[in-house]
């Protein structure tokens, strides 16, 4: 069998990688973290290059989940694309269709009612409660708790079932559309909600006790993963990360020209000065219970009218090109939509936050053990999908 | 043990008798719990049930358990060093049958009655670090090799506040005879009163504190279960082995439970004396093995409670914690102890 | 040492958690009703169908195969033109790649597909996913009515044509 010049440069550069693994190596230990690995969530491959058990080198390889999503959205329209953006980052729901609809909105001149704006708000802070719920438990479990992550399930069901009740589906709410919302929300879910809202305080409570509070979990987390300020910034880590770092962006409160309802609701944005793996978990804890606060005051104050502006049957997006880009659980997701007039568009860039908050693995990994690894890997919390797209 | 069926067997029978008798003291606490502990308790500690399918509310799921690791594919990794591969899981599960040889179950009720019980059960317990360091070495997988450098590391850092802990009841007891210990604790008076005995967890709370921190190391239970953390290491040197073999680690696992259990409560509980009963008499052959299960069952409780709870420590503030922290406290025990001794 | 209340805390939360009831729901003995707009699959109403295509072409999947015919009917006054109506001959909806997104649902406008919240239909062989006509109007006695909306809702409760 013949083989390609091609052929034989791409086998050559996988056997002198892994020719890493094969050798006696006498400096070190090269270990492969993944792609299958319960500390990464996910597939996502990690080489670390070993000195007994501190690392010295260490790089992610991503891409092994890519689904091609901004090829796929070339060739669907706008209603169909809605449905498929839900599945980015699959625990933050309905916070993936916010950017893309808002950004198809700015192209087609329209705003969607107060009443839209607040309800849509409500469901982008309960992706919110859904997504870093679970993180809070999942934490726990990557450092040896499980019995946290077992909590948060039992207790992100109530969050889910509140979604069922309206949008008809549990993780994929598909219920965003331009101009509005698909249906208003059913008799008595203000207070089902209410009553859900106060049981997810309850459960912070019961992590800051059990997790947070627990000596050994700040032993392993306090001073793990520093990730100082400038360099947050100039890795583009976004959300939680780096307000645990001490950046202070939260883009709820620093873009109030979106069309959403955060502008009507009085919540504070939590940001920790040390920026280790302690820190990112005080600050998701803080920021749960300041969505749940978000979330009563916006349903207080819910608006009556319509839940759809006057929007064309058959929607043709006109010309142009627009970002929108939203403080999603993760971090900041953006949407640059261009479009040519078709029922479709042209083409989308979506910006996602797990990516950039990835790729500071190799320059947080220097010098931590391999359990530290899995620590700072849990604390900078990012979903496969979310990296991949 | 023969006395109480008042027989004459010659000594190859007694030797089948005693053979048959460690394995059902091992595996019946073993089974139960497996069965009791990690299925239910740890389920309701979660907020669920547990298994609820194999028999009334799941009470057959361990038996369905073995069964199920009984019809597993041998898989032995092409690398692997066989021989030492198969050997391992023996090695372990043979110390573990080895320290139910001393404990006393009864008046009469105890395999070996070695003058030196403590010594030896200590010692033989030991033996298993080697089990796991072969376990993980013969795997030729890398996260094997790591779990079981940890858990070298580990089980010998915390071998010594379990002896240190141990020597304050053999200095109060005065000997190292476990059967001898029961009879003190059953017998003894505190300060003339004489109603519940004297057992040691009165006095010797320091030592029965820093012995359940040890074999919660020990037996790399949660929060110092590095060498198989699961979420980093899979298994850690378990992870190759599928099957028999490893429902024989599995086994050994909640065995030493067991038999860790079964020395805390000899040692500090009281064994299978309860106060109140006749300490000679021959119907305490039967009732004793259920009062020492039930002492067992306790401290088992709160093993499986910790470990439940706890994240886990990292290895190197691991071995912080055993050499600055529990061997001085245990050191500084002993001396206490001496010293309080020799007071009274 | 101030390190031991945070443990000993974490204990009490975990033993409290023990005493309470658990929260499993034993399914199959025991069943959880979903909610009345729980996506769960799609109901027919065959007589309302024109053969439009809309849903067909709207789904993101392509899991809609739909064919029909034009026949005439008769005319809705004596002595008027016969009309021309479409008649459905075939409308199959693959499961096996249906996504549940609902824009079938709510692109047709003729009110002919609805959702019912059911969702024991799991089969075997993927091939019985497919659900043909029959089939879907036979789960069209499960969907359930419209539930009425919050107070300040503009919106209308609509009515399913039973």
């Amino acid at each position: 069998m013949t083989v390609t010049e091609h052929e034989r440069a791409f086998i050559t550069s996988t056997l002198s990688e892994s020719r890493i693994n094969l050798e006696i190596e006498s400096d070190g230990m090269t270990l492969n973290l993944g792609p299958q690995h319960p500390a990464t969530h996910g597939t996502l491959r990690i080489i670390v290059k070993l000195d007994g058990e501190q690392i010295v080198a260490c790089e992610p390889t991503m891409g092994y989940m890519h689904r091609g999503y901004e090829k796929l959205c070339e060739f669907r329209t706008f209603p169909q694309v809605t449905t498929l953006v839900n599945r980015i980052d699959w625990l933050s729901h309905f916070a993936n269709e916010v950017p893309f609809i808002l950004a198809a909105e700015q192209l087609m001149g329209v705003e969607a009612p107060p009443r839209a704006q607040y309800i849509r708000t409500v469901f982008f802070e309960m992706a919110r409660l859904g997504n870093i719920t679970l993180f809070l438990g999942e934490m726990g479990l990557q450092l040896g708790a499980m019995t946290a992550l077992f909590y948060a399930f039992r207790d992100r069901e109530h969050v889910l079932n509140l979604l069922e009740a309206v949008t008809g589906g549990r993780f994929h709410p598909n219920f965003d559309r331009i101009g509005g919302l698909k249906d208003d929300l059913p008799k008595g879910w203000i207070d089902e909600t209410k009553a859900v809202m106060k049981k997810i305080r309850g459960f912070c409570d019961q992590m800051e006790t059990l997790v947070m509070g627990n000596e050994i979990f700040q032993t392993r987390t306090r001073g793990i993963g520093v990730i100082p300020k400038d360099v947050a910034l100039g890795y583009g880590l976004s959300g939680a990360n780096a307000r645990a770092s001490g950046v202070d962006l939260d883009l709820r409160r620093d873009n109030p020209d979106i069309a959403m309802a955060w502008k009507h609701a009085d919540f504070k944005v939590w940001t920790h000065p040390d920026g280790d793996s302690f820190a990112r978990y005080w600050v998701r804890l803080q920021e749960v219970r300041e969505s749940t606060h978000i979330i009563d005051q916006l349903l207080d104050g819910i608006p009556a009218g319509p839940i759809m502006a006057k929007v064309p049957r058959i929607i043709k997006v006109p010309a142009g090109e627009a970002y929108v880009q939203t403080e999603n659980p993760l971090g900041w997701m953006g949407y640059y939509v261009v479009s040519k007039g078709d029922l479709g568009p042209f083409r989308v860039k979506i910006r996602t936050a797990s990516f950039n908050n990835v790729s500071v693995l190799p320059w947080v990994a220097k010098g931590l053990y391999v359990p530290d690894i899995v620590t700072v890997l849990a604390s900078l919390y990012f979903i496969l999908g979310d990296i991949d797209r | 043990m023969t006395a109480l069926f008042a027989l004459e067997l010659s000594y190859w029978q007694e030797t089948v008798l005693k053979v048959v008798g460690v394995l059902a003291a091992v595996l019946i606490p073993a089974g139960a719990f497996v069965q009791l502990f990690l299925f239910k308790m740890v389920s309701h500690l979660q907020s669920r049930l547990g298994p609820m399918e194999a028999g009334p509310h799941g009470s057959l799921q361990a038996i369905a358990e073995v069964g199920k690791f009984i019809q597993k594919e041998d898989i032995i990794p092409e690398r692997a060093d066989r021989f030492v591969f198969k050997l391992a899981p023996y090695v372990v599960v043979m110390t573990v049958l080895l320290v139910y040889l001393v404990i006393p179950f009864g008046p009469d009720m105890y395999f070996a009655n070695l003058d030196a019980g403590v010594f030896y059960a200590l010692a033989v317990s030991s033996v298993s670090v080697i089990g796991v360091l072969i376990a993980g070495w013969a795997s030729a997988n890398k996260y094997s090799l790591m779990g079981a450098i940890r858990a070298a590391g580990q089980l010998i850092a915390y071998e010594l506040p379990l002896v240190l802990a141990v020597v304050g009841v053999v200095i109060q007891a005065g000997t190292m005879n476990l059967q001898g210990i029961v009879a003190i604790q059953a017998q003894g008076e505190i300060f003339g009163w004489g109603a519940i005995g004297n057992p040691f967890i009165l006095t010797q709370f320091v030592g029965l504190f820093i012995f359940m921190v040890a074999i919660q190391a020990e037996l790399t239970q949660t929060p110092f279960d590095m060498p198989i953390a699961e979420s980093e290491l899979i298994t850690g040197y378990m992870t190759e082995y599928s099957g028999l073999r490893f429902l024989l680690f599995f086994i050994a696992e909640f065995a030493a439970v067991g038999a860790f259990g079964a020395l805390a409560a000899t040692l500090w509980l009281g064994g299978w004396y309860l106060p109140g009963l006749d300490f000679d008499a021959n119907y305490m052959n039967v009732v004793g093995p259920i009062i020492l299960f039930a002492k067992i069952m306790l401290v088992a409780f709160v093993v499986f409670w910790v470990r439940f709870t706890y994240p886990r420590l990292r290895e190197d503030q691991l071995q912080a914690f055993a050499w600055k922290f529990l061997i001085p406290l245990s050191l500084i025990n002993i001396v206490a102890t001496g010293v309080l001794k020799v007071v009274f | 040492m101030s390190a031991i209340p945070g443990l000993v805390k974490g204990l009490g939360v975990t033993l409290k958690t023990m005493l309470k009831p658990a929260v499993t729901v034993q399914y199959p003995h025991v069943k959880e009703a979903p909610a009345p707009r729980a996506r769960g699959v799609i109901a027919l109403k065959e007589e309302n169908c024109t053969v439009c295509m809309l849903c067909g072409r709207s789904c993101p999947d392509w899991c809609i195969y739909i064919e029909g015919h034009k026949t005439k009917a008769p005319p809705r006054r004596a002595g008027g033109k016969p009309r021309t109506v479409q008649l459905v001959d075939r409308f199959d909806i693959d499961y096996a790649l249906c996504m549940y997104c609902g824009i079938c649902v709510e692109v047709c406008p003729f009110d002919a597909l609805f959702w019912s919240p059911e969702f024991e239909y799991s089969e075997p062989k993927i091939a019985d996913l497919l659900h043909d006509k029959d089939k879907l109007g036979e789960w069209f006695e499960t969907v359930p009515d419209y539930v009425p909306y919050e107070a300040g809702s503009e919106a209308k409760v609509k009515k399913v044509p039973r």
